[in-house]
C-alpha cells in the first residue's frame, strides 16, 4: 500500500495550508480535476486489464454504455465476454454472478440502481454474504455489487432509497460509500481485489463533480484501505460524521460554522461496514460533539449506530446529544420542495451542530 | 422395466389428490406420465413404450440422439444397459444414500440431530442416476434436501453425519448444517434454504465453465453443472430467469426437476397451471424431456444424454423427473395430506428394489452380492455416526471463524488496529 503512505506525506506536508482554503484541496497540490463517472470508469478500465478474472455485469452497461455512462468504452476494449449486458433479471443475473463469483472469477454486477436490488437481496445477502461462513471458509465470493444509491432528482419513492443501513447490518458483506473521485477510484479498486461480497453505494447526483485528483490517485495500483474513515477536515469543536453526497454537505455547512466561530471537523466515512468506530470516537473525544449525517430513513439507520458506538466507547466525553440528521421518515415525494424538504440541507447540518454547540457547559 | 404395463396403470390409478381443485383436468392427456421419450424427438429409446402420446409432443427443438443409443437399437438382440460394475455401483450409491436418510431420521428422534431436516428417501435414482456421471471438477447445486447429493457425489458420509450433528469434523465444521452442505474438494456448492437459490448459483457456476474456456483459455475445460430442484421451485420467477440466460448463452447445464409432486403440503397440481414441467425447456430454446424418476437406469440414459450435451457446449437442457419421497417433506411434517394410495403406487415402484431386480434377473449380480453391499453400507453408516458422535463441538473461537474471506472486514478496533490482528479477538462472542 506505498499509495498510502505516500498520501500521508502528501497531506503532512499539505498541514500548513489554512483549511479555509483547502477545503476540498487538501489531498492535492497537482489539482488535477476528475470527475466520479471517470474515476469510476478508470478503475474498472485498470482492474478489468490487470486481471482477465474480471467481467462486468449488468443492465445496458454494454451497448448503451452504461445507464449512467460509468462503464463507457467498456465493451469496445473488453468484448461481449466480459462486459455482459444482461436481461431484466435482478435475481437471476445475480445469483448466475454469485455463482460465478464462487468459481474465484471476480464479478462486478451494476444495479440501475440499488433500489432494484431489492429483487437481488437474497443473493447479495443469502448467497453472497453468508456462503463463506456456511462453507467453512472452503467457498469465498469475491464479487462487487455497484450502483447509485440514495435519492436523486425527482424520481419518485421507489427510487429514492439509501440502502446503507440494510447492508451495513449483514455480517460477511462489506459496504462502501465514497464521496470524492479519489475514494470512487480507491474504493472501487479495493473493493474488485477484494476476496469478500463488496456493496459500493455510489450517488447519481454526484457522478458529474468534479474533484482534484493528485498522480498517486491516478497511479493504476492505488487502491484505499476498506474500514478506515478520512478526516476531510480537521477542527476541534464539533464532529460532522456522514457519507457519500452529505459530505459535501457537510464541508459547506463546515464553512458556514467557521464564519460563527465553530471550527466542525468533518468525517467521510468511506466505510459503512466495517464502520471505522476508532476514528469517529477519536474525533469525538477530542471535540465532545457530534452530528450526524445520512440521506436514509432515520429508523435503524447509519447514524443511529455511529451514535452507539459513541455511547458505549466514549459517553463521559461528551458535552452535548449526539445530533443524528436524517432524511424524513416518509417514501420520497415528487414534488420538488417536497423534495427538498424530504433530504436534510446545509441548514440543516448547521442548525444540529450549533445546538450541540450552544448546549454545551463550558 | 416393463414400461408398457406402468403407463397402463398410471391411466387407471385413481388419483384422489385434491377433489375440489379449482383447475378441472377433463383432458386425460394432462397427468399422464409416460415412461422416457424426447420430446420433439422422432426416435424413442428403447426402453420407452411406442405410446401414441409422443406424437403429441413434438415441439421444441429436436434433440440428437446420441450415437450409442442409436448403435443399441440397431443390434438385433437386446443389450443390456450397465456392466456389472457399473451396475453394483449404481446398487452401493442407492443403499448408501437410503441407509444414510434412515439413520438420520433415527438420529433426529434420538435428539442427536435437530432443526430442518430434509430426506431423500424414494428419490436416490435421480441423484445416483445423474451424479455419478459426472467427474470431480463437474459442479453439483442442490436444495436443503441435500444429504445424498453430497454422498453422491463423493462426500464421505463421516463428513456429512458429523456436520448434521453440528461437530467441528463436519463438511463445512458445523457452520452450514443440514441445508448447506458446501464442498470445495468436491465441487458441491449447496445446500440453499430458499427454493430456487440454487437455480442462478448453478448457472453461474456453467457461465464461469464457458468463461474459463473462452476467456482464461484454459481450453479443456468442459465442466458441467447439475441443478436439482423440486416442482415448487418450477413455479418460481427465478426458475425462468435462468432457463432463459442459460439457453441464450448456451452454458453447459442441466437442470434436473425432481417432481415429486408435493411442496411441503401443496400438491403440484394445485400450484401450477400447466403442471407438466418439461414443457417449459422448448418455451426458452432447450430441450425437454420427462423420465420415470424412480427408474435409475432410465434417469442415467437420459442423464448421459443431457450431460453429452452439455459437456460438447450445445447448450442447456431441462430434464423432468417423476420421482416421490416416501417420507414427510421434513422429519417435522406429520405428511397428513398426501393419499395412502399414492404412497403405496410409489412404494411399489422404489428404484433399489427395480433395480436389484433389474440386476438378479440380468445375472449381473447374485444376492449375495447385493447383501454383502448392503452389510457394508450399514457398517460405513454406523462407523458415519460413530465417528459424528465422538467429534468434538466447534471451539467458542470458531464463531467468528470465516465470516470473511478477508478478516479485515471487521474493522479497525479502539486502539487503532484491526481487530483480526488482536490475537484475543476470537474469543469474544456476539459483540465484536
Amino acid at each position: 500500500m506505498l499509495g498510502i503512505v505516500r498520501q500521508k506525506m502528501l497531506e503532512q506536508s499539505l498541514k500548513k495550508i489554512p483549511p479555509a482554503v483547502s477545503v476540498l484541496r487538501s489531498y492535492s497540490s497537482a489539482a488535477k480535476q476528475m470527475t466520479i463517472r471517470d474515476a469510476l470508469n478508470s478503475a474498472l478500465d485498470e482492474e478489468m486489464s490487470a486481471d482477465s478474472k474480471v467481467f462486468l455485469m449488468g443492465e445496458e452497461v454494454g451497448e448503451y454504455q452504461g445507464a449512467y455512462k460509468i462503464t463507457k468504452g467498456l465493451l469496445d476494449k473488453y468484448g461481449p465476454e466480459r462486459v455482459l449486458d444482461t436481461p431484466i433479471t435482478e435475481a437471476g443475473f445475480t445469483g448466475v454472478a454469485v455463482g460465478a463469483a464462487y468459481y474465484g472469477v471476480k464479478p462486478v454486477v451494476e444495479f440501475m440502481t440499488f433500489n432494484f436490488s431489492m429483487q437481488a437481496i437474497d443473493h447479495i445477502i443469502n448467497s453472497a454474504a453468508k456462503t463463506n461462513y456456511m462453507s467453512s471458509g472452503q467457498i469465498s465470493v469475491p464479487i462487487v455489487f455497484r450502483g447509485p444509491n440514495g435519492a436523486a432528482a425527482g424520481v419518485g419513492a421507489q427510487h429514492s432509497q439509501c440502502y446503507a443501513a440494510w447492508y451495513a447490518s449483514c455480517p460477511g458483506l462489506k459496504v462502501l460509500a465514497p464521496y470524492s473521485s479519489e475514494d470512487a477510484r480507491g474504493l472501487l479498486k479495493a473493493a474488485i481485489r477484494d476476496p469478500d461480497p463488496v456493496v459500493f453505494l455510489e450517488n447519481e447526483l454526484l457522478y458529474g463533480e468534479s474533484f482534484p485528483v493528485s498522480d498517486e490517485v491516478l497511479d493504476s495500483s492505488f487502491c484505499l484501505p476498506i474500514g478506515k474513515a478520512k478526516i476531510e477536515r480537521k477542527g476541534k469543536d464539533v464532529t460532522i460524521a456522514a457519507y457519500s453526497k452529505m459530505v459535501g454537505y457537510a464541508l459547506k455547512a463546515a464553512e458556514t460554522l467557521e464564519k460563527d466561530g465553530i471550527d466542525a471537523e468533518v468525517i467521510n466515512l468511506r466505510s459503512i461496514r466495517p464502520l471505522d468506530r476508532s476514528m469517529i470516537n477519536a474525533s469525538v473525544r477530542k471535540t465532545s460533539r457530534l452530528v450526524t449525517v445520512e440521506e436514509a430513513f432515520p429508523q435503524h439507520g447509519v447514524g443511529a449506530e455511529i451514535c452507539v458506538s459513541i455511547v458505549e466507547e466514549s459517553f463521559a466525553y461528551l458535552d452535548a446529544p449526539v445530533e443524528r440528521i436524517a432524511g424524513a421518515d416518509v417514501p420520497m415525494p415528487y414534488a420538488a420542495n417536497l423534495e427538498r424538504m424530504a433530504v436534510p440541507q446545509v441548514e440543516d447540518i448547521v442548525r444540529a451542530a450549533k445546538r450541540t454547540c450552544y448546549r454545551s457547559v463550558s | 422395466m416393463n414400461s408398457a404395463s406402468c403407463a397402463a396403470k398410471i391411466s387407471t390409478q385413481p388419483f384422489s389428490l385434491n377433489p375440489t381443485s379449482p383447475t378441472s383436468h377433463d383432458n386425460p392427456l394432462v397427468f399422464p406420465k409416460p415412461t422416457s421419450f424426447f420430446l420433439g424427438s422422432t426416435r424413442k429409446l428403447r426402453l420407452s413404450s411406442s405410446s401414441k402420446l409422443n406424437l403429441h409432443r413434438r415441439s421444441g427443438t429436436v434433440v440428437a440422439v446420441s450415437d450409442v443409443v442409436k448403435q443399441k437399437k440397431s443390434k438385433s438382440t437386446p443389450s443390456l444397459l450397465i456392466t456389472k460394475e457399473e451396475g453394483l455401483e449404481l446398487y452401493e450409491d442407492m443403499i448408501l444414500g437410503r441407509a444414510f436418510e434412515d439413520m438420520c431420521a433415527q438420529m433426529y428422534y434420538r435428539g442427536k440431530m435437530f432443526g430442518f431436516v430434509h430426506l431423500y428417501n424414494g428419490q436416490e435414482a435421480v441423484s445416483t442416476g445423474f451424479i455419478k456421471l459426472l467427474k470431480q471438477q463437474d459442479s453439483v447445486v442442490s436444495t436443503y434436501r441435500d444429504h445424498v447429493h453430497a454422498l453422491s457425489k463423493g462426500v464421505p458420509a463421516r463428513a456429512v453425519m458429523s456436520e448434521l450433528f453440528g461437530k467441528t469434523t463436519g463438511c463445512c465444521r458445523g457452520q452450514g448444517g443440514s441445508m448447506h452442505m458446501f464442498s470445495r474438494e468436491h465441487n458441491l456448492l449447496g445446500g440453499f434454504a430458499f427454493i430456487g437459490e440454487g437455480i442462478p448459483v448453478a448457472t453461474g457456476a456453467a457461465f464461469t465453465s464457458k468463461y474459463k474456456r473462452e476467456i482464461l483459455k484454459e481450453a479443456d475445460c468442459d465442466h458441467v453443472t447439475l441443478a436439482f430442484f423440486g416442482d415448487g421451485t418450477c413455479n418460481n420467477g427465478q426458475f425462468f430467469e435462468c432457463l432463459n440466460m442459460a439457453a441464450l448463452w448456451k452454458l453447459p447445464i442441466v437442470f434436473v426437476v425432481e417432481n415429486n409432486l408435493w411442496a411441503i403440503g401443496m400438491s403440484h397440481l394445485r400450484a401450477t397451471s400447466d403442471p407438466q414441467i418439461y414443457k417449459k425447456g422448448p418455451a426458452f430454446g432447450m430441450p425437454g424431456i420427462h423420465v420415470d424418476g424412480m427408474d435409475v437406469l432410465k434417469v442415467r440414459e437420459v442423464a448421459k444424454e443431457a450431460i453429452g450435451r452439455a459437456r460438447r457446449g450445445e447448450g442447456p437442457t431441462l430434464v423432468e423427473c417423476e420421482t416421490y419421497r416416501f417420507r414427510g417433506h421434513s422429519l417435522a411434517d406429520p405428511d397428513e395430506l398426501r393419499d395412502p394410495a399414492e404412497k403405496a403406487y410409489y412404494a411399489a415402484r422404489d428404484p433399489i428394489t427395480a433395480l436389484k431386480k433389474y440386476l438378479i434377473e440380468n445375472s449381473l449380480a447374485s444376492e449375495a452380492d447385493l447383501k454383502a453391499i448392503d452389510k457394508k453400507i450399514d457398517e460405513v453408516v454406523e462407523d458415519a455416526v460413530e465417528f459424528a458422535d465422538e467429534s468434538p463441538v466447534p471451539s467458542r473461537s470458531q464463531l467468528l471463524e470465516n465470516v470473511f474471506a478477508d478478516p479485515k472486514g471487521f474493522g479497525i478496533g479502539p486502539d487503532g488496529r484491526y481487530r483480526c490482528e488482536d490475537p484475543k479477538f476470537t474469543e469474544g462472542t456476539a459483540h465484536v
